[in-house]
């Protein structure tokens, strides 16, 4: 399995995007390593992890062509770097929203040459692949979904601007009745903003519709979640961030039926005792900051010290699945009222206060079964590095074991997180 | 008999304990080859039960039948065995520079590490003394002596290097400049202390440790005695060995 692996490459598809094909090039050899080195070494993956594996291996090639082929088809493609984006407006205008690169160390060179070196290493990255030209992703899309959760990505989009368009909706930072309404207001201009790519309006059937696809979705990583949540865990931490990740890229529909089949399989495993590590394995939580394709780096270390990630508390984890939008509106106004609701749900750190966050964090603790919590911040990441004292100060109120991290995308601190995460693990065992 | 192993980045330490009792201690440079060096250092007690630790535990494990713990755990084990009332151990390496916080009954209960960084380590200090022109003895020795006036602002070993150049070329002079290196390293890790924080019954392990001046003003900035072992480098491999008569 491991040998037959490969990221495939379409430098004809890419040369029509407008990429850097020869520098691209590179790219597949090094994914298809750090592939099978990280994920194809498993021992006793589920057999359905096998259409994952396929979306990663097709990841610069088929997936690109589906959305290229929808793009030509007049659908609105819409590239993203946040939870905090209506998708469901997407999806019901028949159209397709991405998670932009942003996870890999290679692209942040071409971003410092005009960026600052002291932002985060996330909004880094993403402006490098798009400078750079070499995220398929990025030069497929017809608009990037910006929004203003921090003060790097509020003003790398006006410099993103320049290279492709880039709609900035406002996300209030505080949860009062009127904040609900600026974004209520700011929905609508998304909405405006998909509808003028496809020349038509999109109604209430298709937004039901839209609302219902992405629920399903968001539904189908919820079971997910709880089944990863026995102990013995029938599916790696690794795996499940895989998982996470590609529900950011893959066509929703395909990917909920898809995350049902695995679910269906973990259920007979954990009904036959089928495990990928032993009980007495340590159980680790991850929150903080999300983790963009390809950045396992975390994962790793924790899975390869000898432990088991069973949750993450993260905008690539239950912040994004985590609450589900009611159907049963009866009108366009309500949908959106809906929609605005949910959204506001989300306890993104960029929020204050943010307490609700605090109690999150603890209910996802007990409810995963975890023995230890790593937080985990990027580079200046001000706000989550921040609000990492109060969960700090939870956790230890409660005697929950718990560790902070800062770290970005290089290797260069490997060693130390391993022996941050080893001692971890020596203190929760005791 | 039993033996811990420490392969820390610039030295590797080895401690063999026989009833309990220490039997030997070495310290030697890790030089290119550690493992090499290392596995020499076992080659010499086959009969002990052996636990590696420090930067080097991964690549020993890969060469010898043994098990590895971190050297946050070892220099727990090893300073609480020297001090059973120590809450507390600051551990001061080469690369790294950790706070260890202790339970009553010695259990880890939390802990602090630098991140990469070589901002209040060994290697910081050694850089310095080098632009300076001092040995590792004589720098301390010097910033006891020096008189006050000049600090440093930097901890950042590239920029600290230009400062400390350009205090040269305005003529303080270096015992002076070696003073002010010592209390900004003393205040920093007493501000990694004081944030971890527990400061009473700590101990002050690794090789920094046996630097006196540092200690004084460390004591001086947390307001406490600070314990520090006869041979404060060997703490982590003493560690390591206690670990392998329990495991």
């Amino acid at each position: 399995m491991s040998d037959q692996f490969e990221v495939k490459s379409d430098p004809a598809l890419w040369e029509k995007l407008g990429m850097d094909v020869a520098r691209f090039s590179g790219m597949p050899p090094m994914l298809t390593n750090a592939y099978r080195g990280i994920f194809l070494s498993q021992q006793g993956r589920p057999e359905k992890m096998a259409y994952f594996d396929d979306m990663v291996a097709n990841i610069h090639t088929g997936r690109i062509q589906e959305i290229y082929d929808a793009k030509v088809g007049g659908k609105p493609v819409i590239g993203t770097f946040c939870v905090y984006v209506p998708e469901e407006l997407v999806v019901a205008a028949g159209g397709i929203c991405i998670g932009l690169c942003g996870g890999a160390q290679g692209s942040i060179a071409d971003a410092e040459k005009i960026l600052p070196r002291n932002i985060c290493p996330m909004v880094k990255s993403a402006f490098g692949f798009k400078v750079g030209k070499i995220c398929p992703y990025f030069q497929v899309v017809d608009l990037v979904y910006g929004e203003t959760t921090c003060d790097a990505k509020k003003k790398t989009w006006e410099l993103l601007d320049r290279y492709v368009p880039t709609h900035v909706m406002e996300i209030p930072q505080m949860k009062r009745e009127r904040d609900k309404w600026l974004w209520l207001d700011e929905v609508k201009d998304f909405k405006a903003a998909v509808e003028r790519i496809t020349d038509t309006i999109t109604d209430f059937d298709a937004v039901a519709a839209g609302i219902k696809t992405v629920n399903a979705k968001r539904f189908a990583l919820q079971r997910l979640n709880s089944l990863r949540h026995h102990n013995p865990s029938p599916i790696s931490g690794k795996d499940m961030l895989l998982i996470e990740q590609i529900a950011f890229y893959d066509e929703p529909v395909r990917f909920a039926q898809k995350v049902h089949e695995l679910c269906d399989e973990l259920e007979q495993r954990i009904g036959s005792g089928i495990a990928v590590a032993p009980k007495s394995t340590p159980r680790i939580m991850v929150s903080g900051t999300p983790m963009a394709l390809p950045n396992w780096k975390l994962h790793h270390i924790i899975e390869s010290a000898g432990a088991i990630v069973v949750n993450e508390e993260s905008c690539i984890g239950t912040r994004y699945y985590k609450d589900l939008i009611d159907e049963g509106s009866t009108d366009l106004e309500q949908q959106l009222e809906r929609l605005t609701e949910r959204y506001m749900k989300i306890d993104c750190s960029c929020f204050t206060p943010n307490d609700d966050r605090i109690a999150q964090v603890l209910k996802e603790y007990e409810e995963s079964g975890a023995e230890g919590i790593i937080d985990y911040c990027l580079q200046f990441c001000h706000t989550y590095n921040i609000e990492a004292v109060k969960l700090r100060e939870a956790c230890e109120a409660r005697d929950i074991p718990f560790m902070s991290i800062e770290t970005d995308y290089s290797p260069d601190d490997v060693g130390q997180l391993q022996t941050r995460v080893e001692a971890f693990l020596e203190q929760i065992k005791g | 008999m039993q033996m811990g192993i420490d392969l820390g980045s610039r030295t590797i330490k080895t401690v063999t304990l026989k009833g309990g009792s220490m039997l030997e201690r070495r310290v030697v440079e890790s030089g290119f080859e550690p493992h090499r060096q290392a596995l020499q250092m076992l080659g010499e007690h086959p009969q002990a039960r052996v636990v590696a630790t420090g930067y080097g535990r991964h690549l020993m494990q890969q060469h010898a039948e043994l098990d590895i713990i971190t050297e946050i755990k070892a220099h727990a084990l090893g300073a609480r065995h020297l001090f059973p009332h120590c809450r507390a151990v600051l551990d001061v390496g080469g690369q790294d520079s950790k706070v260890i916080l202790l339970s009553d009954n010695g259990r880890i209960v939390n802990f602090q590490m630098n991140d990469k960084c070589a901002a209040g380590t060994g290697r910081f200090l050694e850089m310095m003394a080098v632009s300076l022109g001092y040995g590792l003895k004589d720098f301390g020795i010097a910033a006891a002596q020096a008189d006050a006036g000049t600090p440093i602002n930097s901890m950042c070993a590239v920029f600290a290097e230009s400062e400390v150049v350009s205090l040269k070329n305005r003529g303080v002079p270096p015992a002076e400049i070696a003073r002010a290196v010592h209390l900004a390293v003393a205040s920093r890790l007493a501000a990694m202390v004081s944030k971890t924080g527990e400061c009473r019954h700590l101990v002050f392990t690794g090789g920094v440790a046996n630097n006196k001046t540092l200690v004084a003003m460390l004591e001086k900035a947390l307001g406490v005695p600070v314990l520090v072992p006869e041979d404060p480098s060997i703490t982590g491999a003493l560690g390591a060995a206690l670990h392998a008569g329990c495991s």
